[in-house]
């Protein structure tokens, strides 16, 4: 049973007071996540990535579609039990302190009355904020935190009731190198204790080092589903040859434009069948050969080839490729 | 279920007793009844008279915005800010927020009258023969309660409103029913002297408006004049009942409603 | 995923129920308070006081005290079998002071202050003091007028000063021609069943007022009767001096060719000749200004006299 199962689900918002202007917000998505993946949902701002975690959450209700965690229906209360959930730029109770903030959101969790005492669940939350490194700040109000520390209350939260699927929307927004790092080591924490973690984020970085599996989406749409090295695997097997010398061939050159010399280095960019020519041709004229390297594009570039505008049935084919 | 109706109703008094503008609007009130005092002096024999009808009438107007403004706000600051999403992505269901809310709001209300009419009795003292009370006086216990009810009912109209209007919106519905309903018995009387479909049309809105001006026993008990306990009763149950009708009304909206 | 469904249709329930409640509950404290709200009106009996408290909204407030006013008639009226309306004549001032251009509020004191209870207050001064105050204010209203005479004629039976109202009346342009005969007749004091008859029909044309028409109605149909009983009595008398006896029952006169068939009262009900040769209404309580005719024994009962009277 994946962890989460999403199927055709979409969004359509009718705007407006009078004349109801139908926005959609979410074209038909399906998508699963495994239990204990690190997933990373992609894509720009206002692609329908907070959308969709709203969906998930019960926030906003589906037009269409259905969505299946752990095998129950989203907004089932036994669904959120098992899972946490850490909103865009969260806000909290001003007026709280972090302590009386985790205690709430603990009882509200089920951590209260007979099945928990007040000491458990108190040493609880002293727990969770040491996790997220907030000890000390735990009788301070909230109005009197930082950015970062606000999002690592967000992030305690979230993960207060040891639930087995967590859900980031952007957690790493508004944080400087240090706090992304920490973040990032979280999570990376989650995933050895068998946690699901699923996040969107529009920092390629994050998710080409913490993700398992990546899904892109843009203006609602989604564009690709994989491994970061699924989706950066070279497709048009692209392959750079280097060799030692000053010139380039000239056979080399009438097989492609891309050959360049620096220093005392050539380089040329040869597709797949090209590259015996291309080696017998650097043979010939005695260059020795350094490197036979196939070209990765990064994740930036494919995720700017996908966020170009497309036509629909383009993307379909597409995902038939990668999901 | 209670187990999180609870909480939420805990953490919602807890944010009004520590909002700024709720003491603000306390100490005015107790001004007003300072001020009642003075006025009082002027005029001679009249002191209690005016001691009690400012009093409570300040009581009423006052605690009636304090609990409008209070009610929306929190509500619609909540999901204005988003602190909702954390509480919702919990197994708290939508209709629990809004009856925790509800308990919450109320409570406050309930200690925000208390101390109001500490300050009104604290004048009425003050200005009585010889700084005794009347036996006459406890009846504006009873006034007071029913200011509590009204209190109780306009909570509930609060956050129906804000479950799916802006707050502003939502404070000008609020207030505007507040002043229809405490007309609502001369109301009735203007649909009966009507004919026909208007006559039908205006009784059933004035059955459906809150009747506060059966819960302004101001004047009466400032004469010292006793309130039926039948009445008591009566009241009660309505105001329960107007104040359940609101938060089933709420309930449904909210339990619908896309939290963008 | 969508809406919980059993929380829809918990909470319509609910909802239902307590709307069902509430306006029962609506129903019954308005029963409690009826009496409370209308004196809670008077603490301010001051009408300076009251203007300046309406802020400028005094014709509204008039409206207020006008519904008032009727209620509290109509309550006492309806539920109490001896009313006494102490309350209505500083309703009536209080409306008219804030609105003095409300015309139904004067023909309804002129109505209702004064004649005595239980159809009024007996106040016939405090009406005539009422109705001046509303001539004052609208010198050009010859309803005002004509409500004043009346006052003054049935009341008071001052029938100079009624004289006096209907020609101050009737010099106005558009006043209603009755004036001018109705002065004439005051100065006469004769043909009481005509004045009647005229002052009360101009009544009920008059004004607009449901309550007011009724009441002039009502009388319009026991003045009827009572002509009725008046003429009946007298073939009763012709029918004695023909056959020395009396008639046993209506169709012995109609033999007689004295009468071409059963008299029948304004109400429907055929008349009742007795033994002794009286004549009786058969339905009193459906003729309630009636005096004459009424059956021996006949006592109204609380009940059917407020029957009788809504």
């Amino acid at each position: 049973m994946n962890a989460l199962e999403i199927l055709a689900l979409e969004k359509v918002f009718s705007v407006g007071f009078w004349r109801k202007q139908p926005r959609r917000a979410l074209h038909p998505l399906t998508l699963s996540v495994q239990e204990g993946e690190v997933f990373g949902f992609l894509g720009p701002n206002g692609a329908g990535k907070t959308t969709t975690l709203k969906m998930l959450m019960g926030l906003v209700y589906p037009t269409g579609g259905s969505a299946k965690i752990f095998g129950m229906e989203i907004g089932d209360p036994r669904v959120k039990a098992q899972i946490g959930f850490l909103p865009e730029q969260p806000y909290f109770y001003d007026y709280l302190t972090a302590h009386e903030l985790l205690d709430y959101y603990a009882r509200l969790s089920g951590f209260a009355g007979a099945a928990v005492s007040g000491k458990e669940r108190k040493s609880r939350i002293e727990a969770m904020l040491a996790r997220v490194g907030l000890t000390g700040a735990g009788d301070v109000q909230l109005r009197k935190f930082s950015k970062g520390m606000l999002q690592r209350v967000g992030i305690a939260q979230a993960i207060l009731h040891d639930p087995k699927f967590v859900f980031l929307d952007e957690p790493m927004s508004g944080l400087d190198p240090i706090g992304r790092r920490e973040v990032r080591d979280l999570i990376e924490q989650l995933k050895r204790e068998g946690k699901t973690v699923f996040f969107s984020t529009h920092i390629l970085s994050d998710a080409e080092t913490l993700c398992d599996r990546v899904a892109v989406i843009n203006k609602g749409e989604l564009r690709g589903v994989g491994s970061v090295a699924e989706l950066t695997r070279n497709v048009q097997g692209k392959i750079e040859v280097a060799w030692h010398g000053m010139s380039v061939p000239a056979a080399l050159k009438t097989l492609t434009q891309e050959c360049s010399c620096a220093g005392d280095m050539g380089r040329a960019v040869v597709t797949e069948p090209q590259l015996d020519a291309a080696v017998d041709a650097l043979r010939r004229d005695n260059l020795r050969l350094i490197s036979v390297t196939p070209v990765r594009s990064t994740l930036e570039e494919y995720f700017v080839q996908q966020t170009k505008s497309q036509t629909p049935s383009q993307s379909n084919s597409q995902k038939g490729a990668y999901a | 279920m209670s187990a999180r109706v609870i909480p939420i109703a805990t953490n919602t008094f807890r944010e009004a007793v520590r909002d700024r503008v709720l003491y603000n609007l306390v100490a005015f009130a107790i001004l007003m009844a300072g001020a009642a005092v003075l006025v009082g002096q002027i005029s001679i024999n009249m002191e209690r008279l005016v001691v009690i009808n400012l009093g409570l009438a300040a009581v009423s107007l006052f605690g009636v915005v304090i609990a409008i403004f209070i009610g929306i706000g929190l509500v619609s600051k909540e999901i204005d800010k988003r602190t909702l999403y954390t509480v919702l992505s919990r197994p708290v269901r939508r209709w629990e927020f809004i009856v925790g809310k509800f308990l919450g709001l109320s409570g406050t209300l309930v200690v925000n009258s208390l101390c109001m009419a500490a300050g009104v009795y604290a004048a009425l003292i003050y200005v009585s023969d010889h700084h005794h009370l009347l036996m006459t006086d406890s009846y504006v216990l009873v006034a007071l309660y029913f200011i509590v009810l009204q209190f109780v009912m306009v909570t509930a109209l609060a956050l129906l409103f804000s479950s799916f209007s802006s707050p502003l919106l939502s404070a000008v519905f609020a207030f505007c029913l507040f002043l229809i309903g405490s007309f609502s018995e001369d109301l009735r009387g203007f649909a009966a002297m009507s004919q026909g479909l208007a006559r039908w049309v205006t009784t059933a809105i004035t059955y459906v408006i809150p009747n506060f001006s059966a819960l302004n026993v101001i004047s009466s008990v400032a004469h010292g004049e006793p309130v039926a306990a039948k009445l008591v009763v009566a009241n009660t149950a309505y105001a329960l009942f107007y104040a359940g009708m609101a938060l089933c009304g709420a309930v449904l909206i909210f339990e619908r409603r896309n939290l963008k | 995923m969508k809406p919980s469904r059993s929380i829809t249709w918990i909470a319509a329930c609910l909802l239902a129920f307590f709307l069902m409640g509430s306006s029962l509950l609506i129903g019954r404290i308005d029963g409690m308070r009826a009496r409370a709200s209308i004196e809670d009106v008077l603490y301010v009996r001051s009408s300076s006081a009251l203007k300046r408290m309406s802020l400028g909204y005094t014709g509204l407030m008039a409206d207020l005290y006008w519904t008032r006013a009727v209620q509290y008639y109509g309550l006492k009226h309806h539920t109490e079998a001896d009313p006494h309306y102490e309350l209505l004549a500083p309703l009536l001032n209080l409306t008219t002071d804030l609105d003095p251009k409300l015309r139904v509020a004067y023909e309804f004191g002129a109505s209702f202050l004064a004649p005595k209870s239980p159809e009024g207050a007996g106040e016939p001064d405090e009406a005539v003091a009422l109705l001046e105050k509303g001539i004052r204010a609208n010198p050009q209203v010859w309803q005002l007028y004509h409500a004043l005479g009346f006052v003054h004629y049935k009341e008071r039976q001052d029938y100079m000063a009624a004289a006096d109202a209907f020609r101050r009346g009737a010099e106005l342009p558009n006043a209603h021609p009755f004036l001018k005969v109705l002065a004439a007749k005051m100065a006469q004091k004769g043909g009481e069943f005509e004045t009647s008859r005229m002052l009360w029909t101009m009544t009920f044309d008059s004004s607009d007022d449901k309550m007011i028409k009724d009441n002039a109605a009502n009388h319009l149909l026991a003045l009827q009767a009572e002509q009725d009983l008046n003429g009946l009595a007298k073939i009763i008398d012709l029918y004695r001096q023909q056959t020395g006896r009396n008639p046993q029952s209506w169709r012995e006169v109609y033999s007689a060719n004295l009468l071409p068939g059963i008299p029948v009262d304004p109400v429907g009900f055929p008349y009742v000749l007795a033994p002794n040769g009286e004549i009786y209404v058969l339905h009193p309580e459906k003729l309630k200004f009636l005096h004459k005719g009424i059956p021996p024994g006949y006592k109204p009962s609380a009940e059917s006299e407020m029957d009788a009277r809504s």
